[in-house]
């Protein structure tokens, strides 16, 4: 036999998994150094969907880094923007109200169900079962069909808000969820069918990726990845977040530490989130959608209505007396409605102003008047009116709207100090670590993504086996690109 | 039967994370710099040069257990503090479930600081990372190049001296300037319909 | 169009083509082309983003792909269109523009999503603004990202775009 290796003098084969490829899920490249069939060594190149995304967030207002965090995990988007207000609610200290609570507890589950869905249909399809990628799909349409229901939106969603959530649910959301947890059981005992005691997927899935339970913690794994070797770490129950610490759920942890172990914990907990949506319905307790602190998050449109509405007619006025004339609300104006020179006390053309407030919230003096009911007066009368004391409902009014402007453009204002928030998405653990200043932008937004670490264990996972097992090795991970890259 | 499904009965809670602070100042007293709290959240601020000695201790300690690496990154506090740079280790203990931030200062001109890998593999991506974005150099880690990045990008992007939009058109990375080149000369090729 | 097929002379259809019953048809050879190539448009799968997601939900049962004719090839020397669905890194840049060449001609590109089509929310050192920096993008589909119905919008303005080009088959053009 040494004697045919010395004459032949085999050498391994540097293969390349290019960044596109049908199976890699997104772009992430892999060179196989192979010998023969067998896998000597991986090596994962990452970094091919690179956005800087840790970076554009140093630049953009708490707010304004939400709909970052969408294009994350953009499988389930829902959870990213779960975890993302639960790190900034509790930075900036405020809680949001318990019907935003169950609600973001059921649109985190259908997220999670939509994942495993994605994930089964592509690991499935990779491994060689094709019709479970369309029975999927057909309940994944469902899914965004109810997200579209309640927010418009079929992928990148930007429901969650910090504080509470956008608007309320309809009862007819209601309705067809409590319809889709009644007929999605019978839809998993489909998939199961097909392919659970499959001889082909058995032998496809059992053996191929093992990792011992010690070995998995060691390499930073979390989620089903982790709860396939026997770990019990679930988040969702170690440090309980949302609505999750009313709801009851078992948790599925495995034994052998195989890909069909994992594949049977994502399964179990499809089935487990089923339940929790159910609970979480039937649970459901009346109130507010959105957190009542005026410091950090937007009030209600009404609020301002005393001034805003359109079918009110105010005037906007400047007081000769106190106007300094120095051209501030000039250059506030976007329909340039106001004229006059230097330090002489300037004018507001009536015909032209929109009654934006833009000049109201902009002067420093407090020569801008609101005079209720005073649209298409003349001047003298409207100066006469403004020097009336102004209405309780008009001061309040005003209130809010300057609170509003300052908000919108500058961003809540954050304390300063640094907290590290971890919640259980459908792929592990997502971290967020903020560092704050004390301005309304993060000085630091870090985001733990579980599938950069998981992309990392890929060496750890394929020794040993063939080529066509990196393939099973990949779908088990999980990973998504945009999340591993950011 | 393969996978198990446990209504999962938690342990009670280990020590607070002021007490894991208390034990690493009795077991490295000279190396604890600061302890800061925030919303319930601890982090002991300590010198880099004995990182890998307490990372090990508090992993290795029957009574701590945090086994679990969380979190490996850097911030660049240039301009707010005297020390630029700190690499921040968010650990965690699934046995106990507590936790506990230890943040190494790590000063200036030729940013280095040990690696972890010998305790957790996992860090081994977190630490390329970290020399990626900002260019600290972490002594004993096994192959160190950058990951998001092409390998011979200049510059750290989460440095805050490096602009949000990249350094300009003509300082771009040859290789993307090498496609846009390509494609003007081939674009005499294509159709024009 | 419905065509009388009792008729027994020369029928006359409305983009110009004669159907000398029962099996004479007078045509130009542009319009036989054209027909073919859009009604079999088949895309090298590129997803690199998000967008990846809502194409393959637009090629899944319910928004079905396959009845445009339309068959998603693993290989690009087999495909004749690339729908570049997602961000475009400067790292990915030099891989999308040689799996581009890599296209046998006739290749048409569409630009699936905000991202690739100006570089989307993403502008910072790494994102490139816009795939038609480097590309030459036939179709431009907004959105983020676009429905699928959207995608199927563009698709079909691909296929019209097709049916008007004029002698692209011809050694003579």
């Amino acid at each position: 036999m040494e004697q045919l290796e010395k004459i032949f003098e085999t050498r391994e084969l540097n293969v390349n998994m290019g960044p596109q490829h049908p199976a890699t899920h997104g772009v992430l490249r892999l060179v196989l150094d192979i010998d023969g069939e067998t896998i000597v060594k991986v090596t994962p190149y990452v970094g091919y969907l690179h956005r800087g995304i840790e970076k554009l967030g140093e630049s953009l207002s708490y707010f304004q880094a939400l709909p970052l965090t969408d294009r994350m995990d953009y499988v389930s988007a829902m959870s990213n923007n779960i975890g993302y207000c639960i790190a900034v609610e509790k930075l900036f200290g405020i809680e949001a109200p318990e019907r935003a609570k169950f609600i973001r507890t059921m649109v985190g589950e259908m997220s999670r169900i939509a994942n495993h869905l994605l994930w089964l249909a592509t690991h499935a399809l990779d491994i060689g079962a094709m019709t479970v990628f369309l029975y999927c799909f057909r309940e994944r349409e469902w899914i965004l069909d109810l997200y579209e229901m309640i927010c418009g939106a079929r992928l990148t969603v930007t429901y969650p808000r910090v504080g509470g959530i956008r608007n309320d649910v309809p009862q007819e959301f209601l309705d067809s969820l409590w319809k889709f947890t009644d007929e999605f059981p019978s839809r998993i005992l489909e998939y199961e069918t097909l392919i659970d005691q499959n001889r082909i997927w058995l032998k496809r899935t059992k053996g191929i990726g093992v990792i011992s339970a010690e070995e998995a913690v060691r390499w930073g794994m979390t989620g089903p990845t982790l709860r396939g070797s026997g770990v019990p770490y679930d988040i969702r129950k170690h440090a309980p977040y949302d609505a999750y610490d009313k709801v009851e759920f078992d948790v599925p942890i495995g034994t052998e530490g195989d890909t069909y172990d994992r594949y049977r914990c994502r399964m179990l907990e499809m089935r487990q989130s089923n339940n929790i949506i159910r609970q979480c319905i039937e649970k459901l307790p009346i109130g507010p959608v959105m957190a009542d602190a005026p410091k950090f998050t937007l009030q209600p449109k009404d609020a301002m209505f005393p001034i805003t509405h359109p079918t009110k007619e105010h005037a906007f006025f400047i007081e000769e007396k106190t106007c300094k004339g120095c051209g501030m609300c000039m250059r506030a104006c976007p329909a340039k409605a106001i004229f006059g020179e230097k330090k002489k006390p300037h004018k507001i053309n009536q015909e032209l102003c929109l009654a934006c407030a833009n000049c109201y919230v902009t002067c420093k003096f407090k020569a801008l008047k609101i005079v209720p009911g005073g649209k298409g007066l003349s001047d003298e009368k409207l100066a006469e009116l403004a020097a009336a004391p102004v209405p309780e409902d008009i001061k309040k009014a005003t209130e809010h709207l300057v609170e509003q402007f300052s908000f919108v453009k500058k961003g809540p204002r954050a304390p300063e100090g640094e907290l590290y928030v971890a919640t259980e998405v459908p792929k592990g653990e997502l971290g967020f670590y903020f560092v704050s200043d004390g301005s309304g932008k993060p000085y630091r937004m870090r985001l733990r993504a579980p599938s950069f670490i998981h992309a990392g264990c890929l060496p750890r996972l394929c020794v040993g086996h063939l080529v066509a097992d990196v393939i099973a090795a990949i779908g088990t991970i999980d990973i998504v690109l945009g999340e591993c890259d950011r | 039967m393969a996978v198990i499904e446990i209504r999962l009965s938690l342990p009670p809670k280990g020590l607070e994370a002021k007490e894991i602070a208390e034990k690493i100042k009795e077991n490295f007293p000279d190396q604890v710099i600061d302890v800061a709290e925030f919303r319930d959240q601890v982090s002991v601020i300590v010198k880099k040069d004995q990182v890998v000695p307490i990372c090990k201790y508090l992993h290795d300690d029957p009574l701590l257990s945090l086994d679990h690496l969380q979190d490996l990154t850097a911030v660049d506090y240039s301009g707010k503090k005297d020390v630029r740079f700190e690499v921040v280790y968010n650990l965690y203990s699934i046995r106990y479930r507590h936790k506990i931030r230890i943040r190494a200062q790590v000063p200036e001109p030729n940013p280095k600081i040990n690696s972890v890998v010998p305790i957790w593999a996992g860090a081994n991506w977190h630490e390329r990372e970290c020399f990626d974005m900002f260019g600290i150099v972490f002594t004993g880690h096994p192959d160190l190049r950058r990951i998001l990045l092409p390998e011979d990008w200049e510059g750290h992007p989460l440095r805050k001296d490096y602009p949000l939009k990249g350094p300009g058109p003509e300082n771009d990375w040859p290789g993307f300037i090498e496609v846009l080149n390509r494609s003007k000369e081939l674009k005499e090729f294509e159709w024009e319909g | 169009m419905l065509i009388d097929t009792s008729a027994t002379g020369l029928v006359t259809l409305d983009d110009g083509t004669k159907i000398l019953p029962p099996n004479l048809i007078i045509t130009s050879l542009d319009k036989i082309v054209n027909w073919g190539r859009l009604s079999s448009i088949w895309p090298t799968t590129f997803g690199l983003a998000c967008c990846a997601i809502e194409m393959m939900a637009a090629g899944a049962a319910h928004y079905d792909f396959d009845r445009f004719g339309i068959i998603f090839r693993g290989s690009p020397r087999q495909a004749d269109c690339v729908i570049v669905a997602g961000t475009v890194t400067k790292k990915m840049a030099p891989v999308v523009r040689r799996v581009y060449d890599q296209i046998p001609e006739p290749r048409y590109v569409v630009a699936m999503g905000s991202c690739a089509c100006t570089g989307g929310v993403f502008r910072t050192y790494s994102t490139v603004q816009g795939c038609d920096t480097f590309l030459p993008v036939d179709v431009y589909v907004p959105g983020c990202p676009p429905r699928p119905e959207t995608l199927l919008e563009g698709i079909m303005m691909l296929q019209e775009k097709i049916r008007k080009e004029h002698a692209r088959w011809s050694p003579w053009r």
